[in-house]
């Protein structure tokens, strides 16, 4: 626990009073509290998000409008798009970069890193991580990885462009295509550099959660967010290590000569040496991770929906052991169904029987959950806040892009719909944007935490979530049946099919809605920063609620509370319970914190 | 033209989002300053909730009115009726399980918005409630699991009954060819590291093998109709796919070994060509690409419709360009097509 450095030692002893000098590099650079790397994640998160989403509207314009010269697209793009028309070499690149960023950078270490370092040890009661000194690494592990990766995109020959799982051989031979060289050098790297940060985060996390519960906090009385956190670092730990073998048999591939995925290739104009490898087997390892990595993006979304839609619906969240019990299922379930992005990859059919059977039992935890939270809400006192709206709005875009997951789960009727946009319809709905809002609602929900009480503003909030809410429809909902018709993914532009030529009209609504989409997360932006410079303060427990990170000062201090940690005495969802007679626990006031001791007459529930 | 006006509705929408915000301001100064939801702001959101739940409804009768039509024409393919009806049965239960919890969702979000003093049920559990809704999904999902299986399993049974015609598709960057095993219906052996494009053995054959020399090796695709087709896949430098949504068929090409797919088409091509969808299809596109025409635009020519096989992994700059035309005929036609095709042994031969 001790890392040798001065501070180290605090968290043994309870009493908190003393005070220590900070420089400014020790406390907003090389910092080792959770608060702070919490922060430090999610504006790199941002930053990085941005850049993704930019990518994506560039190469939406691109398929509304293909061939069109946007002058935008020459001043961003420079010589990738001559006299501002897109090159498809870089279009290519524009969707690599967007899935990466977005789903590693973005909404793994963006999403589970900022809210697994602020709530896990506020909520559990500890006083920090169980190794801040880990922690501190974890995140400049991932600034790195951030910088190479963003590096990559200035390459001469151009960004990695084999698409986000960079199959090989295309991603391995740089004859193949121009992003293939150096571009996907500098990926490779940064990728690796991110899986170190993600496992040293994930490890500390674990131990943090299983080591440091206040006391009282059984595992059974630990918010949803907790056990989501929890559970994601430990699908983390056990299937990221597969991806860095992928990546680094990859790069022996490339650079050493090795044929661990590469046979028989013949490619301009002369045979390779290649003998025996099988790009199989890359499929393997990679959806190894890929797949647990949808849920490593989901779960910690739906963790932060449980507690901010609890909450706010002033009830307690439905069937608590019920969603902890999905919550395990899904993950489990998560490590053995990754063979169904590979139906048709030439693998086994009788192994694609294996998957589809496993693949359609996820549905029945996740069913569980999505009824679940609508009994959250039935009968309740519904506070409609920013964070409450895209808890809901998750709910939504998770119900029905998960619905849609029956038909690419089922290996048969994968078959035709397999890498169509009606995949990128399917996903986007249920992973990427469900879990958006969960970062959304858990950036409106917990801003005053993280910035020492100040709040975001709500009617810019109500602003970003219906624009956000209804372009989100917008863009995925039409996009099923452009897969439907046929249309692959990854084309840089559908003319060259006259079989294709209606669908120009959708395209071009789909582009028009993430134009929108687009622009309204500026308001948040704005909103964001405008609100850690100008942000209201408001009360200490805003939004009225039962968990510890609450009962802790605004002020953030070394240590998260002055004196004593709180004790726990009952779980986290303790919202409008009542006497027999009708009365509130606490006259008065709906909700009872966990670390109120058990009335007098009051009847405990299990927990 | 288009490219002005969209940024012109841009521009115009981020104005009107500047506005409102300033308005929402502006409002909120006069009363309070708690950015905490208050009850004017849950009933607001309650009604957007609501209306939400139209928006959802709308956007999904809206895209079934305008774009059912753009989805693909009844399958030619003898397992592709099959295929159609269990997507079609999937389709049904998505449909229904979607309305029914995006309207459960939104409705209480609407009905049960918050207002001061209001009191929320302390609600934790039900048993049987949640026996129920677990028991449901296992029920039908065991059903689709059951269905899928069977179908998966006999689609992917790739064997030799009912003498079929042997094909292989070869993929490479960024085009396609076919090979027949020519009179024996036996393909040659082949390896990419005997392609010797000097005396144009581009799919590399083995020159030595006798079952080679009757190959025939065209860039068209040419099935007759009824006959049993096994696919054998090759690719010489990355991954493809080959995709066939026509014939709801679609199979990766992977350098190093050889994939396989089975189907037998059903529908020629002149007989596609009278199916009143794809009648009406022709029809959409082709005044789409009059009005093309007429602005002086490429790529207008009238078009008439042909099955395809489409490049369906990414593979490369021009990964959205690799298509081959498949032409389905009748017994007759086809042995006169190919009768009419020069064989491997030949084309060598003549270097």
């Amino acid at each position: 626990m001790s890392t040798g450095h001065e501070h180290g030692d605090d968290h043994a002893h309870d009493d908190h009073g003393h005070h220590h000098k900070e420089t400014f590099v020790t406390k907003y650079i090389f910092s080792q509290d959770h608060k702070m790397i919490s922060k430090q994640y999610l504006i790199t998160g941002l930053i990085m998000g941005f850049i993704g989403i930019a990518m994506s509207l560039m190469f939406r314009m691109q398929l509304a409008w293909p061939g069109e010269s946007f002058p935008i697209f020459e001043t961003i793009l420079g010589r990738w798009a001559p006299d501002g028309v897109m090159d498809a070499d870089i279009y290519l690149s524009l969707v690599t970069i967007h899935g990466t960023i977005m789903v590693f950078f973005v909404l793994t270490a963006g999403l589970s890193g900022t809210f697994s370092n602020l709530l896990i040890p506020l909520q559990i009661g500890a006083r920090d991580m169980a190794s801040g000194f880990l922690n501190m690494i974890s995140y400049w592990l991932f600034f790195l990885s951030s910088v190479i990766m963003v590096i990559s995109l200035f390459v001469e020959a151009g960004p990695a462009s084999a698409g986000w799982t960079v199959y090989p051989p295309l991603s391995a031979l740089p004859m193949a295509q121009a992003g293939s060289g150096m571009g996907m050098t500098l990926w490779l790297v940064s990728m690796a550099i991110f899986i170190a940060s993600s496992l040293l985060g994930s490890l500390n996390y674990i131990v943090t959660v299983l080591n440091l519960r206040t006391k009282g906090m059984s595992m059974t009385r630990l918010p949803l967010t907790i056990w989501a956190f929890f559970v994601t670092a430990v699908i983390g730990v056990i299937s990221f290590p597969v991806l860095l073998s992928a990546a680094l048999l990859l790069i022996m591939d490339r650079s050493f000569g090795t044929s661990f995925f590469l046979s028989d290739i013949f490619i301009q104009g002369e045979v390779l040496h290649y003998q025996g490898g099988s790009p199989v087997l890359y499929e393997h390892l990679f959806w190894f991770l890929g797949h647990p990595e949808v849920y490593i993006v989901l779960l910690p979304a739906l963790g932060i929906t449980s507690e901010v839609m609890s909450t706010n619906a002033r009830k307690p969240i439905f069937g608590y052991r019920a969603m902890v019990a999905s919550i395990l299922a899904i993950a489990f379930l998560s490590t053995i169904v990754w063979g169904h992005h590979m139906f048709i990859s030439g693998m086994n059919p009788f192994l694609g029987s294996v998957f589809t059977f496993t693949t359609l039992l996820i549905a029945i935890p996740s069913a569980v959950k999505a009824f679940n939270y609508i009994t959250t809400l039935w009968k309740g006192n519904l506070q409609l806040n920013p964070g409450m709206l895209f808890s809901i709005g998750l709910v939504s875009t998770f119900i029905t892009g998960g619905l849609t997951g029956i038909v690419l789960g089922d290996s048969t009727l994968d078959i035709n719909v397999h890498d169509t946009y009606f995949v990128v319809a399917h996903f986007h709905l249920v992973m990427g944007i469900s879990a958006l809002y969960g970062l959304f609602a858990g950036v409106y929900h917990w801003f005053p935490k993280m910035f020492e009480g100040k709040m975001m503003n709500k009617n810019l909030g109500y602003v970003h979530f219906w624009i956000t809410a209804v372009c989100a429809y917008g863009v995925f909902f039409p996009m099923h049946f452009v897969g439907m018709a046929g249309v692959p993914r990854r084309y840089y532009e559908n003319t060259a099919f006259p079989l294709f030529d209606e669908l120009t009209d959708v395209n071009v609504l789909i582009t028009v809605f993430a134009l929108i989409a687009g622009a309204a997360q500026l308001v948040f932006l704005y909103n964001f920063i405008s609100s850690i410079f100008y942000g209201k303060k408001g009360a200490q427990n805003p939004w009225k609620s039962n968990t510890l990170e609450w009962t802790a000062p605004q002020e953030h201090i070394h240590g998260n509370w002055p004196g004593e940690i709180p004790h726990v005495h009952r779980w986290a969802y303790d919202y409008s319970k009542t006497y027999e007679n009708g009365e509130y626990i606490i006259p008065g006031q709906d909700f009872v914190p966990q670390n109120v001791p058990l009335q007098e007459n009051e009847e405990e529930l299990q927990h | 033209m288009t490219a002005l006006l969209t940024i012109a509705v841009l521009i115009l929408v981020a104005i009107a989002i500047w506005q409102m915000t300033k308005i929402f301001e502006l409002s909120q100064y006069s009363t309070e300053n708690s950015q905490v939801a208050n009850d004017s702001d849950n009933k607001t959101n309650g009604y957007l909730l609501f209306a939400f739940l139209i928006f959802i409804y709308a956007i999904t009768i809206f895209s079934f009115w305008k774009y059912s039509k753009f989805l693909l024409p009844e399958a030619a393919s003898e397992h592709g009726g099959g295929y159609d009806q269990l997507m079609l049965v999937s389709f049904i239960i998505i449909f229904f399980v979607q309305t029914i919890t995006q309207a459960l969702l939104h409705y209480f979000g609407y009905k049960y918005r918050g207002e001061t003093g209001k009191k929320a049920l302390f609600y934790a559990d039900n048993d049987r409630l949640e026996l129920i809704w677990t028991i449901i999904p296992v029920i039908v999902l065991a059903g689709l699991i059951l269905w899928g299986l069977y179908t998966w399993t006999n689609i992917m049974d790739v064997n030799d009954e009912d003498d079929p015609l042997i094909v292989e598709l070869y993929a490479q960057q960024f085009n396609w060819t076919a090979r027949y095993g020519g009179d024996d219906n036996v393909l040659g052996d082949a390896n990419v590291r005997m392609i010797d494009i000097d005396r144009a053995n581009i799919l590399g054959l083995d020159e030595s093998d006798p079952n080679a020399s009757d190959d025939v090796i065209v860039k068209e695709l040419h099935l007759p109709v009824g006959r049993k087709v096994n696919f054998r896949f090759r690719s010489q430098d990355v991954l493809h796919s080959a995709y066939m949504p026509h014939f709801r068929a679609q199979m990766n090409c992977v350098p190093g070994m050889i994939t396989e797919f089975s189907f037998t088409p059903t529908i020629t091509t002149v007989d596609m060509r009278q199916n009143p969808d794809v009648v009406d299809k022709v029809k959409r596109t082709n005044a789409i690409r009059a009005e093309k025409a007429a602005n002086g635009e490429p790529n207008s020519d009238p078009w008439e419709f042909d099955y395809l096989l489409l490049c369906n992994k990414i593979c490369g700059k021009s990964h959205y360009n690799m298509q081959m035309k498949i032409i389905v005929e009748t017994e007759e036609e086809y042995n006169a097509w190919m009768a009419s095709q020069q064989k491997f042994g030949q084309t060598i031969a003549a270097q």
